[in-house]
């Protein structure tokens, strides 16, 4: 390998008891183009937001060129060094033209015809990698289609005006482009790297990763677990190697697949984010797992599916949420008022709601979800996040909904809520309850008499309970290229 | 592309039907003594929206300005015209208030509207202490600048299009426009570029106390004498008038010089009423319709957002 570019030596980052990076090793040469592989929640981003700077590691140490930078890490120090970021999810502001986005990465960009050189150097950055873009540089960025807003943010992260570029990190960069603007980008990496820029690719696309990178790393539960040359890894061993060992973990919940298909269907569903999907079908009684990449169409089909469009839904619904802040909780309210407000109606006394009915339908579901707390009256918050989630399980199963949509509700909780709420899971179900469960964990999907994998927005692959192995899974999650 | 047109083109066409209107029922009007009697109370009104302008731009609001400027009023009445110094210095004072406040919403994750309400009952409280009952007296200066009899075109309209402009300059086409805008747009965004957000809604918020400031000074100079409640209104016609003039509640979505033609129009719109001879109690609610109606003209214009 030639000179370093940066280095990383035993990263660590956790998010209150979750391990995100538990030590990571990771050296990118100048001039190479490093694959970034693995399975949600093996800490991917966690390890790209700390090189770009917008997350400081809580030890470890940041090595530029062989050297130990002086002062702490942060989005400036990384910019200094000449660090740039393409998030997955974007970072350009709607309300400003491309020009203007331009302008905010550059600190130098200013003084009297800043908006020329901008535009100009968007302009040349967009003919130079995306030719024949059809982008106009003083066009608002909420007036592009999702595409291109993406083919500016990957200009944008190449512009130069006084810092080299040291390294450019792509975060799933061809998850809006078409076939096309794909190939052109990735094309466009291979120049740059051989100018001696670093990239690191981060992509679901196998094809492209094996294409295009020098090295691959594979990512797994925080740790970089393998390390290569692009030409020692093909399709499946990359796939293999981000899986557990094979050997099948046995589920201790118990089996009645045949009498479950038999029961009549519950929910008949196909996501409207892609035009040609399998259906997803879940019968009464089933726990039906959503699989694949998180932000591939998952929690859309929940939402569809809760808002009954163009599905087919044959009992009441209640979802529980996996964002708690956002979704889930009310902040200001008791336990007991987040547990009952979707039960209201039921607890109606001559059109009032009747405190009594609410406390004791609070009170059992605190006893059953063995929710901790001394008082049910007590402040949401004042529970530990496991707790609250408990609570939100309370406030969809105390309700009278048949069908439960869970968008991945275990994110960030601690293993003992978890197997608690597994076995009521599984007691719900053997009492007529179907359950529609998004997760990010393969374990999870053990607990699931059938699992849809999803990508793109498309349900590629129905899994049946026999077939729910973790490399299937990762096979159907993975596509083959952007181009395939 | 059209319907972007229409949409920026809105403001103008309003305050250009509410002119013909007020034309028509008042033909007398139609000179430059009668546009600068019905548009004289336009520059502080034009003044306060630029400075809620500035606070929306940043996705917050300010419910304080009203009474903010009444309370720039009573300062200037009492302590500026009896000692210019000490006056400046508590003019100056009031804008990093505001700074203080803008540092204290980001900082502590607070809504810009409870603290702001809050302030607007201390702003009051402060002016009725300098200034119990209404009185005082404008700086000569003041008055002098605000009854100027420019050539050919009424001050107010200058005054309006200067503002406009200059704003218009700073904000849309300067490098640091760009940062304020794009902090509302997408904040997220900014910190990922490198800039600090506190410092950013610290000077947005100091440009709005400044531009209070300048319209605290303005309608005293036009009024002569200071009250603590004179401008309590302000807040709502500031508001009204950024939505007026093509501004968006969030998204860091404005246009200085809509905000000022929606300051005129809605200037415009209470003398309009009164040559109607619509009895003031009256006015507020048919103020209020006036900008209903041209609200609900604006949303079939507003592009949705395909946001992911």
């Amino acid at each position: 390998m030639g000179l370093e570019a940066i280095r990383l030596g035993g990263v660590e980052k956790s998010f209150g008891a979750v391990h995100a990076l538990a030590g990571v090793d990771l050296r990118v040469a100048a001039g190479e183009c490093l694959g970034l592989v693995g399975h949600n929640g093996a800490g991917k981003s966690t390890l790209m937001h700390i090189l770009a700077g917008t997350l400081s590691p809580d030890k470890g140490e940041i090595l530029l060129g062989g050297r130990q930078h002086e002062t702490n890490w942060s989005v400036n120090v990384a910019r200094a060094n000449g660090i740039r970021c393409v998030f997955q999810e974007l970072s350009l502001c709607p309300n400003l033209t491309v020009a203007e986005n331009v302008r905010i990465v550059h600190g130098n960009l200013q003084g009297f015809g800043w908006k020329k050189r901008s535009h100009d150097l968007a302009c040349a950055k967009l003919d130079e990698i995306f030719p024949g873009h059809g982008i106009n540089a003083n066009d608002a960025i909420s007036d592009l289609a999702i595409g291109k807003r993406q083919m500016a943010e990957i200009a944008r992260a190449f512009t130069v005006t006084d810092i080299p570029l040291r390294l450019v990190i792509l975060d799933e960069p061809t998850s809006s482009l078409d076939a096309v603007t794909a190939q052109q980008l990735l094309a466009f990496v291979r120049t740059q790297v051989a100018k001696g820029t670093s990239v690191i690719l981060i992509s679901h696309l196998l094809g492209d990763i094996l294409g295009t990178c020098d090295r691959i790393v594979v990512m797994k539960d925080g740790k970089a677990i393998a390390e290569r040359p692009a030409k020692g890894f093909d399709r499946q061993s990359l796939v293999a190697a981000m899986g557990t060992d094979l050997t099948e973990k046995k589920s201790t919940v118990a089996k009645s697949a045949e009498a479950k298909s038999a029961a009549p269907i519950a929910v008949r569903a196909k996501p409207k984010t892609a035009d040609q999907s399998g259906e997803l079908i879940a019968h009464q009684g089933e726990i039906i797992g959503l699989a694949g990449l998180s932000g591939h169409g998952q929690t859309r089909m929940l939402l569809q599916i809760y808002a009954k469009a163009e599905v087919e839904v044959t009992a009441p619904l209640a979802f529980i949420a996996g964002d708690r802040q956002s979704d889930g909780i009310f902040n200001l309210w008791s336990i007991a008022e987040n547990v009952t407000v979707r039960s209201l109606r039921a607890l109606k006394k001559h059109g009032l709601i009747s405190s009594d009915a609410e406390d004791g339908l609070a009170a059992e579901w605190k006893k059953r979800m063995g929710i901790r707390t001394p008082d049910i009256h007590n402040n949401i918050l004042t529970l530990s996040g496991g707790n609250q989630q408990k609570a939100l399980f309370a406030r969809a199963l105390g309700s009278e909904a048949k069908i439960i949509l869970m968008d991945d509700p275990m994110r960030g909780v601690d293993i003992g809520t978890k197997l608690e709420v597994y076995e009521m899971i599984a007691q719900e179900a053997r009492a007529g309850r179907t359950f529609i469960w998004y997760t990010t964990e393969m374990e999870e999907l053990q607990y699931c008499d059938r699992a849809y994998v999803f990508r793109n927005g498309a349900i590629s692959a129905t899994l049946s309970r026999e077939d729910l192995t973790e490399e299937k899974i990762l096979h159907a999650s993975f596509a083959e290229s952007s181009a395939a | 592309m059209s319907r972007s047109l229409l949409r920026s083109l809105l403001p103008i066409i309003s305050l250009m039907v509410v002119l013909g209107a007020t034309f028509y029922v008042q033909p007398r009007t139609m000179s430059y003594f009668g546009l600068n009697l019905m548009l004289q109370y336009a520059v502080p009104i034009a003044l306060a929206t630029i400075a809620q302008m500035f606070v929306i731009t940043v996705n917050d609001l300010d419910l304080s300005i009203g009474p903010f400027v009444g309370l720039v009023g009573c300062i200037s009445a009492t302590l500026l015209y009896t000692n210019p110094l000490f006056g400046t210095l508590v003019l100056l004072l009031c804008i990093a208030a505001y700074a203080a406040v803008g540092a204290l919403i980001h900082s502590r994750n607070l809504p810009s509207i409870v603290v702001t309400l809050g302030l607007s009952f201390v702003w009051v409280g402060i002016a009725v202490l300098i200034l119990p009952s209404p009185g005082g007296k404008a700086p000569d200066w003041l008055k002098s600048i605000m009854g100027l009899q420019t050539p050919l075109v009424p001050l107010p309209i200058i005054a309006a299009i200067v503002i406009g402009l200059l704003v218009q300059l700073a904000l849309m086409h300067s490098s640091l426009g760009v940062i304020a805008r794009g902090a509302g747009g997408n904040p997220r965004a900014m910190e990922r570029a490198g800039w600090s957000m506190l410092k950013t809604k610290s000077i947005m918020y100091a440009l709005a106390g400044f531009f209070g400031l300048l319209s605290g000074l303005s309608l005293l100079g036009l009024t002569t004498s200071a009250d603590a409640h004179v401008a309590d209104r302000y807040t709502l016609y500031s508001i009204a008038g950024v939505i007026l003039g093509g501004g968006e509640f969030i998204g860091g979505r404005v246009s200085p010089l809509g905000a000022v033609i929606g300051a005129l129009t809605l200037a415009l719109a209470g003398s309009f009423l009164i040559f109607l001879k619509i009895s003031p109690d009256w006015q507020i609610g048919a103020q209020g319709a006036i900008l209903i109606l041209v609200l609900a003209l604006k949303a079939p214009l507003t592009t949705r957002d395909v946001s992911q």
